[in-house]
């Protein structure tokens, strides 16, 4: 079996499975749990400055997006940092890091921006014996009302200056934990490069409302017949955070900047691609919070076997292997020719793809009386459509035009070369190629 | 064709090679790809799952469940194996509906529950087909132990042995292993040789030696075993049959419904398997829905299931049943036999209908009879050949609950040992746990 030992900014910990900094990580008792469960580490709950804690609200918290069989897609929260005292929070992180030195613990911190209150309480989390510490700007709802969170995360100078300030007081490495509710995630992770950030993590919760009780009028979860903007998670959000996660990867300004992976992570395979796109580890929270601690068992034997599939004897071994191909549109090679095709076989004459391609694309689908479905290469511009509503798997699939033969649709010969939009002839800017 | 299902006496070919390989391919079909997903997404992960609880090997359903789901079926299979070794046989015979998809929750709150056993096989059946096992032997031990039986409690118990790196020798008296899965198993459960193939896949974790034909009590004795090993696992089965009791049972063509099945289960050709046109079977278990079915399936006219009580003491589940009537059985509840009587060249039985209050059985006076070319017994089997030394109990080997019997050295399972309920995967466990039993001794 693959050795899934992770070593990130120096920490290392059995596996790349940490837990991100929420209600899994709020107290003793859960991480005794998670690492017991065999969670590699955890990010603990989110501390707040030392004085009464922080209060959260009396109704619910969660509101949910769920797809067929009640699946948790999408999970809505408005819960606030950690509403414990920050004393009993730092006894029981000293306690456990004793207990589990071979795990890794990451204590996230969000106080005022100001430097005081910095100074106040990174010498006590240092007395911890944590390996380090998570800087969250991200939290979009309570927190950033008062000037900490993402009111903090979405402005890079705060993000330089605060991260500067932990660099200063604190020995071990600072992960600054990005906000995903911003134009260009690329900012905010150079600020953070230049405050001298060890690495970044993203993201955390995006702004949303998942539902409206149409009885009451108004948002859910509702409290009180009020209902606030929450932060939203789970799979649902994956796909957002993982191009986030290649912009900052493949940015020369950034790239090699260590990053920690966040956002909907529910099996090993989530937790892979994450790493190729050039995560060194990666965070669950919903996953944890939806089906128990248990659930790491799965990524553990997934990850492995996958590794021992490829090849892989590290998990460093893949981490960005990814990152190389994700490009920008004007490179993609034009050239390239694929046509629908669809398996008389395996087609259970659903009409989907006829549906989809007459009615919203480009009329290549072709229906017969006796329901047969065939593609019109013709017609077929190669969207995948067809491909992805098709209910049967591998049912539709695209292939390939050999080089020199003709696409029926442009009447062209298809050529072996590449050729992008930087030197098509219809680009006005477009470089004559050498 | 000459012979068919209304010919009369005990004949072969009374239906066509086709129809009888349909009759007799397999009970549940494999599950495709896509219907696996579909199926392993219907899983809750349960905390603390009470199908896992419900599974005699306490396999972690759940986790292998969603390492289908996550496209990791070899994965799965590993947490399948790693609890039953068999656990390719036990997901085509385990009765899931009295068993792991009874208690789940699925099962519970809409009568439909993941498809537990046809997962397993799912996976199962993955990891097979690539040949190589998932276990290492640890490094040898140099110790050694005689195991006495090559059945599903024999075959778990040595492979646990092997992978603790402990020499193991199966003293097995037939000539080929697998015990009730070869010889017993309805064979639309295990088609294909699976049980022989299971047990090459099962062997090639090496450092177990067969030693087929020598039969414990016949030429081999416990005390010569306790001599040339350190320990002793018995997991002999139940070799001898009940009696029924009644007159007329020692007539030609009243045999044991398991020697039937036996037959059937090692004939190479379906076609040549003789059956009556008029079949009664008397018993309550597995063993008599599966005799009355595959007579059934073989081309008898009329097959008739005799229980002396009602459907819900019936040792086969509702599920089994149901089976049996499907392929068209008829099942008679509360009779029982009082005489086979030669008529011809057949035989006629003759039942008493039986009532039973508070848990006693007696009879109505209303007596009936069937026609009967053959009567299959199968009112329960019973041990045969346990060393005289052991203490017995309820007529099984008493141990306790790590298998040990009365002899320090000697540890038992599966159907010859006391307590547990007559399944494959009982005895898995119990031959599995007593490995891990003698292992903490040696
Ligand atoms: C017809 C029938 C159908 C069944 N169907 C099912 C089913 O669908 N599902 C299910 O879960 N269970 C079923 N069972 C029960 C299941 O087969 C048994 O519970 C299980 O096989 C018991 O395993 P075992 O290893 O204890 O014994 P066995 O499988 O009986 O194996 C005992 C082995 O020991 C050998 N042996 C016996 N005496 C000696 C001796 N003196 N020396 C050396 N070797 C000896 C035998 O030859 C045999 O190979 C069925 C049983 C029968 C009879
Ligand atoms: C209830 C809840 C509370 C959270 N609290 C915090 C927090 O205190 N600090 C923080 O940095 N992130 C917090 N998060 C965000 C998570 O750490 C994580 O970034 C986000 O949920 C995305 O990961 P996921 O899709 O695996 O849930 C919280 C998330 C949830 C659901
Ligand atoms: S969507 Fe797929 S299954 Fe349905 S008609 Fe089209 S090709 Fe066939
Ligand atoms: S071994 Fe049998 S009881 Fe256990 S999970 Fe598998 S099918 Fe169910
Ligand atoms: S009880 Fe059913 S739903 Fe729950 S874990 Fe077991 S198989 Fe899955």
């Amino acid at each position: 079996m693959a050795d899934l030992t992770s070593n990130f900014l120096g920490i290392t910990s059995p596996n790349p499975f940490w837990l991100a900094s929420a209600p899994p990580t709020d107290k003793e008792y859960n991480v005794r749990r998670a690492f017991e469960a065999g969670w590699g580490g955890v990010v603990w709950k989110t501390l707040g400055e030392d004085g009464p804690p922080v209060v959260n609200v009396n109704g619910p918290r969660y509101g949910v997006v769920h797809g067929a069989d009640r699946r948790v897609l999408g999970l809505n929260n408005i819960e606030l940092i950690t509403d414990r005292d920050l004393h009993q929070n730092l006894e029981e992180i000293k306690r456990v890091k004793a207990d589990y030195p071979d795990r890794a613990i990451i204590v996230s911190l969000m106080v005022p921006c100001e430097e005081g209150a910095w100074k106040a309480i990174l010498p006590l989390v240092e007395d911890t014996g944590a390996d380090g510490i998570e800087l969250n700007f991200g939290c979009p709802h309570g927190m950033a009302e008062r000037g900490m969170g993402s009111a903090v995360g979405q402005v890079p100078e705060y993000i330089e200056m605060v991260t500067r300030w932990c660099k200063e007081n604190y020995s071990k490495p600072v992960i600054v934990k990005l906000t995903p509710n911003i134009t260009d995630i690329r900012k905010p992770a150079a600020a953070a490069m230049r405050g001298g950030a060890d690495a970044v993590s993203l993201i955390n919760t995006i702004n949303s409302i998942v539902s409206v009780d149409l009885d009451i009028m108004a948002p859910e979860p509702t409290i009180d017949g009020k209902g606030t903007h929450g932060g939203y998670c789970g799979p649902a959000v994956k796909p957002i955070a993982m191009s986030m996660v290649s912009e900052i990867a493949r940015d020369p300004e950034t790239a090699g900047l260590p990053i920690s992976g966040i956002g909907g992570i529910t099996t090993w395979r989530d937790a892979a691609e994450y790493m190729a796109l050039g995560c060194g580890n990666v965070q669950v929270c919903t996953a944890a919070m939806t089906y128990g601690f248990k659930i790491v068992q799965e990524m553990i034997s997934g990850l492995s076997q996958w590794m021992d599939e490829k090849g892989h004897t590290a998990v460093s071994d893949f981490v960005g292997m990814a990152v190389p191909n994700v490009t920008d549109w004007q490179y993609l090679n034009l050239n390239y020719v694929t046509k629908a095709m669809i398996s008389q076989d395996d087609c259970i004459s659903c009409g989907r793809c006829f549906a989809a391609c007459e009615d919203t694309s480009h009329q290549a689908v072709l229906m017969s009386e006796d329901r047969v479905f065939t593609v019109n290469d013709a017609e077929c511009v190669a969207c995948n459509l067809c491909v992805e509503v098709c209910p049967v798997e591998n049912c539709i699939t695209m292939v390939e035009q050999a080089p020199g033969t003709v696409d029926e649709r442009t009447n062209k010969v298809v050529e072996n070369e590449h050729g992008d939009w930087t030197t098509h002839p219809n680009n006005p800017g477009a470089v004559a190629a050498e | 064709m000459a012979n068919a299902t209304s010919t009369s006496g005990i004949i072969s070919g009374r239906l066509d090679r086709k129809v009888l390989s349909d009759n007799f391919d397999d009970l549940h079909a494999p599950l495709g790809e896509h219907e696996a997903l579909v199926a392993a997404d219907r899983c809750y992960f349960c905390h603390d799952a009470p199908c896992m609880t419900a599974c005699p090997t306490e396999i972690d359903i759940p986790l292998f469940v969603r390492q289908i789901s996550t496209g990791t079926p070899e994965a799965s299979a590993k947490t399948i194996f790693s609890q039953n070794i068999l656990g390719g046989m036990c997901a085509r015979v385990c009765p899931t509906e009295t068993l792991c998809e009874q208690a789940c929750v699925r099962e519970i709150a809409e009568g439909k529950p993941v498809e537990i056993g046809r997962l397993q096989r799912f996976a199962t059946d993955k990891l097979m087909a690539q040949s190589h096992q998932p276990f290492e032997r640890a490094k040898p031990t140099g110790k050694s132990v005689a195991v006495v039986g090559a059945g599903p409690a024999g075959l778990a118990c040595a492979h646990r042995l092997a992978t603790f790196g402990h020499d193991v020798t199966v003293y097995e008296a037939r000539q080929k292993g697998g015990g009730l899965n070869e010889f017993g198993i309805a064979a639309y459960k295990s088609v294909d040789g699976f049980a022989q193939r299971e047990l090459d896949w099962l062997l090639s974790i090496g450092g177990i030696t067969m030693a087929y034909g020598e039969a414990l009590g016949d030429g081999l004795l416990l005390d010569s075993l306790k001599a040339e090993h350190d320990a002793v696992f018995l997991g002999m089965g139940l070799s001898g049959v009940n009696a029924l009791r009644c007159e007329g049972e020692d007539l030609d063509n009243v045999v044991d419904a398991v020697s039937f099945i036996a037959d059937l289960r090692q004939a190479e050709d379906l076609s040549r398997v003789e059956v009556g046109r008029n079949v009664v079977v008397i018993g309550g278990g597995m063993t008599a829905v599966d005799a009355a079915v595959q007579s059934k399936l073989l081309g008898a006219q009329d097959v008739a299931l005799v229980y002396r009580r009602g459907k819900e003491n019936m040792g086969a589940s509702v599920y089994e049943q149901e089976l049996a009537t499907s392929k068209g059985v008829r099942i008679i509840y509360n009779a029982q036999p009082m005489k086979v009587a030669r008529n011809g060249k057949a035989l006629s039985v003759e039942f008493a209908y039986t009532k039973t209050k508070k848990g006693k059985l007696s009879r109505t006076g209303e007596s009936f009879s069937l026609p009967a070319d053959q009567v299959f017994k199968a009112i329960g089997q019973a041990l045969l050949g346990a060393p005289e030394e052991l203490a017995i109990d309820g007529g099984k080997i008493t141990v306790d609950e790590h298998g040990r019997t009365s002899d320090a050295l000697v540890w038992a399972g599966g159907d010859c040992a006391s307590g547990g309920d007559d399944l494959t995967v009982t005895a898995v466990a119990e031959g599995r746990d007593a490995a891990t039993s003698i292992h903490a001794t040696l």
